[in-house]
């Protein structure tokens, strides 16, 4: 549909995807006429695959996005971008969180598998990968990485750096907003110094 | 609450539900916890106008909630779908009373099973016990009709039953929010002893219902929220609840009639919609509920289930796929040495320490539902069934009756109030021999920590009196009680094998809380580490199933996850598991 903008954001539960998804759907709501998010996940645990999908702009029906639609899909870990690249539209942008989160397994020992980067980036995505967790650590707080990518995603989006603010202020602890807000910029930045990177290569 | 009449607000579908409660005059709501219902209660807990509570299964909500709105107030009891079976004894015959106050009750549907034992339709429900029911595609119909749903009630004195499922439940949009109406009593109270005793007045009763039926039947026909969106070309579509926002994604041309009331169905209407077009598709999740009323009035030019799948849950990609042949883009992630995440008991689980001793035991374990129904995979692998609340321990009975020896059931501190009590009653009352294992974690762990009879606090927090689960246990009879420490192996191997070993039924109760319930999260924790030089890789603390223990060559501990339960230290042989700092 028209003028509507299909996000997935996807990672391991613990790793702050739904605190993710909400901020990034209450932004919306202030200023988009219609948002959506939905998302799937198993029973209340840790450890499992997170997949949250947000729709907003003119008019919604679906809260679910269709698969080879998705125009950027935000991945909190590697492993789960290709469990989720398929929600995204051919040429969509992959914006990946540099870590690897090894799975609990209850079989056979399996390794984290190699290569993902080369995969994915063969199947005609731009792909970005971001430093989030490690840029968290340095800030003191490695719970602020979901800021971090928010802040890198928002330079993606058509959606004001005031109302990314004024959620962010409205949405998290009192104590922990700051660093937050911090964090966020550091996502914005990094956006920045990339997009700056390609023009100059080009 | 930070909420006022005329704000328009991101809000999942069960807070929708909750404030339609609040602005519809709602009085009492009761329930119990199970996905994809929970927040409804939880969250209709936060408005003081509301009486609300938590009841110990979902007859017992539904109980309470009929004898309020019999006392002439609005009540609501709100539950998953398996929770209406429970429920159903009462469900089915109140509507030969009628109520009235208005009544309603919600049945929050699961298809595709995300989290949950079976996929049932329970439109059927509203069928069976003859009473109308409604259902909501999104956010803001989930609030505005729960609304309607009272006026119906009330219009009608009959319950109502609205039902709701996961993706109305748990997806967010877009609502604008009303004012309270304080309807108070919408009938005054009066004794009505020729309805309220249904077995001596049933027949007449029964004529009574039918009637009812009847004026609802008419009442529908002309119904203002079973719309027509008229569309272009000649193609139709019935249809209702989420399936509605699939199919204006994937057939935004289309004529579409939706229903707002999906029992009993508007014939005419239907009637004359489908005359209208070439095709009309009738587009609903699970079995063919609605098509299959709308064939047996003789229309021939719909089709449904013959391309539509009567298993899962329905997205736009499924209706394209049907619809069209138009193939969903493969998820590729097969290409690829891809691992998943399956879903394993939490580092710190209390219920593994129960899981390892069962093991060890070699006893055949019926199971019952909450987290501990984890206990199943490898490599605990130590629980062998598992099908409805509070089965486990008749199912234990059953197979000793049966003639298997050494079996044990293991059943939850939440699941044993719901439905456990009168089981165990049977196995002393009969003579039984079985061993009941009651995990107490002190919470309801699955549906996301709600309170309990058992927990001491109410679900708005406040204190209330703890059930002692060892008393109830001993004064139903039995006579070998012990509780044991799941952290600790030889305690526990030994009660299991203690039980086990005794003549007559016996239980064990465990005493860990979960890591999540109350006050848990809050304690400071020191984790494990293994010390390299002592470990000879042996796997063992691997083989305990705790997603703490990192799997790989050599073992690591992951000093995040990991609660210090000891469970590994106590699997390793070899002394080379200690407690960081020691």
């Amino acid at each position: 549909m028209a003028n509507v903008t299909n996000v997935l954001l996807c990672g391991v539960g613990g790793q702050g995807v739904l605190l993710a998804s909400e901020v990034l759907a209450l932004v919306a709501a202030e200023e988009k006429a219609q948002v959506k998010q939905t998302e799937v996940h198993g029973v209340a645990q840790r450890g499992g695959s997170v997949v949250s999908h947000l729709r907003f702009g003119d008019q919604v029906y679906s809260p679910t996005v269709r698969t080879g639609t998705g125009d950027i899909l935000v991945a909190f870990e590697r492993l789960e971008a290709v469990r989720y690249g398929h929600y995204l539209k051919s040429g969509g942008l992959m914006l990946i969180n540099d870590i690897e989160v090894m799975p609990g397994q209850i079989g056979e020992y399996q390794p984290y598998p190699t290569g993902i980067m080369e995969f994915v980036q063969n199947k005609g995505f731009q792909i970005q990968e971001i430093p989030a967790t490690s840029q968290a650590k340095a800030l003191g707080n490695p719970k602020v990485s979901s800021l971090i990518i928010l802040g890198a995603l928002s330079a993606h989006l058509d959606l004001s750096q005031q109302a990314w603010e004024r959620v962010i202020r409205k949405r998290i602890p009192p104590k922990l907003v700051d660093i937050n807000l911090q964090a966020f910029k550091v996502g914005v930045e990094m956006a920045q110094a990339r997009a700056q990177a390609a023009v100059v290569r080009d | 609450m930070m909420q006022e009449a005329g704000q328009r607000l991101l809000m999942a579908g069960n807070n929708a539900i909750a404030r339609g409660a609040y602005e519809a005059g709602v009085y009492f709501a009761s329930g119990y916890p199970g996905t994809p219902s929970t927040e409804i209660l939880e969250v209709i807990s936060q408005y003081s106008e509301i009486k609300a509570q938590w009841a110990a299964n979902e007859k017992v909500a539904f109980d309470e909630a009929m004898g309020v709105a019999m006392s002439g107030k609005r009540a609501l009891c709100s539950m998953k779908y398996v929770g209406l079976n429970v429920a159903a004894d009462s469900f089915m015959v109140f509507p030969f009373a009628g109520t009235v106050g208005g009544f309603v009750v919600i049945s929050a549907d699961d298809p595709g099973m995300y989290s949950s034992q079976n996929e049932q339709d329970n439109r059927y429900f509203a069928r069976l016990a003859q009473i109308p029911m409604i259902e909501p595609s999104d956010p803001q119909e989930a609030k505005d009709y729960l609304k309607l749903a009272y006026e119906l009630s009330e219009r009608f004195s009959t319950p109502v039953l609205f039902r709701t499922s996961m993706r109305v439940s748990h997806s967010k949009g877009m609502v604008t929010l009303g004012e309270r109406n304080e309807v108070g009593e919408s009938k005054s109270y009066i004794k009505d002893v020729p309805n309220w005793v249904v077995p001596i007045f049933a027949k007449s009763l029964k004529a009574k219902l039918d009637a009812k039926l009847a004026a609802i039947n008419e009442y529908v026909e002309t119904y203002e929220y079973n719309r027509i969106e008229k569309g272009k070309g000649n193609i139709g579509v019935i249809t209702s609840g989420a399936s509605y926002t699939y199919t204006k994604e994937i057939l935004p041309e289309a004529s579409v009639l939706k229903l707002a009331i999906t029992y009993p169905l508007p014939k005419q209407m239907i009637l004359d919609f489908c005359a209208q077009y070439d095709k009309v598709y009738i587009i609903e999740e699970l079995d063919s509920f609605i098509e299959d009323q709308i064939r047996a009035w003789g229309v021939t030019n719909i089709s449904g289930k013959d391309i539509f799948p009567r298993t899962g849950e329905f997205s736009p990609d499924v209706l394209a796929k049907c619809l069209f042949e138009e193939q969903p883009v493969k998820d590729f992630s097969n290409e690829f040495n891809i691992i998943s995440r399956p879903p394993q008991l939490c580092p710190g689980c209390p219920h593994r320490g129960a899981y390892l001793a069962l093991k060890k035991s070699g006893a055949l374990v019926t199971g019952d539902i909450g987290c501990y129904t984890l206990g199943a995979l490898p490599p605990l692998g130590a629980m062998h069934t598992s099908f409805a609340m509070g089965t486990s321990i008749g199912n234990a009975f059953g197979f000793e009756l049966g003639g298997i020896n050494k079996v044990a059931a293991v059943i939850g501190d939440a699941t044993f109030i719901h439905g456990g009590i009168p089981s165990l009653i049977d196995v002393v009352y009969n003579g039984g021999n079985t061993t009941v294992v009651i995990l107490d974690n002190s919470t309801t762990g699955m549906t996301g920590h709600q309170e309990h009879p058992a927990t001491g606090q109410t679900l708005q927090g406040k204190e209330a009196p703890k059930l002692d689960l060892v008393n109830i246990v001993k004064a139903i009879g039995v006579k070998h009680v012990q509780v044991a420490d799941p952290f600790d192996q030889k305690e526990m191997n030994q009660a299991i094998k203690d039980a086990l070993d005794n003549e007559g039924p016996s239980v064990v109760i465990t005493n860990r809380p979960c890591i999540f319930a109350r006050g848990e999260k809050q304690r400071p924790k020191t984790p494990y580490v293994i010390d390299i030089d002592k470990c000879t890789q042996c796997g063992a603390c691997q083989r305990i199933g705790c997603p703490g223990v990192l799997p790989g060559e050599q073992a690591v501990i992951d000093d995040v996850s990991c609660t210090g339960c000891s469970l590994c230290a106590q699997a390793c042989k070899f002394d080379a598991i200690y407690l960081k700092g020691e």
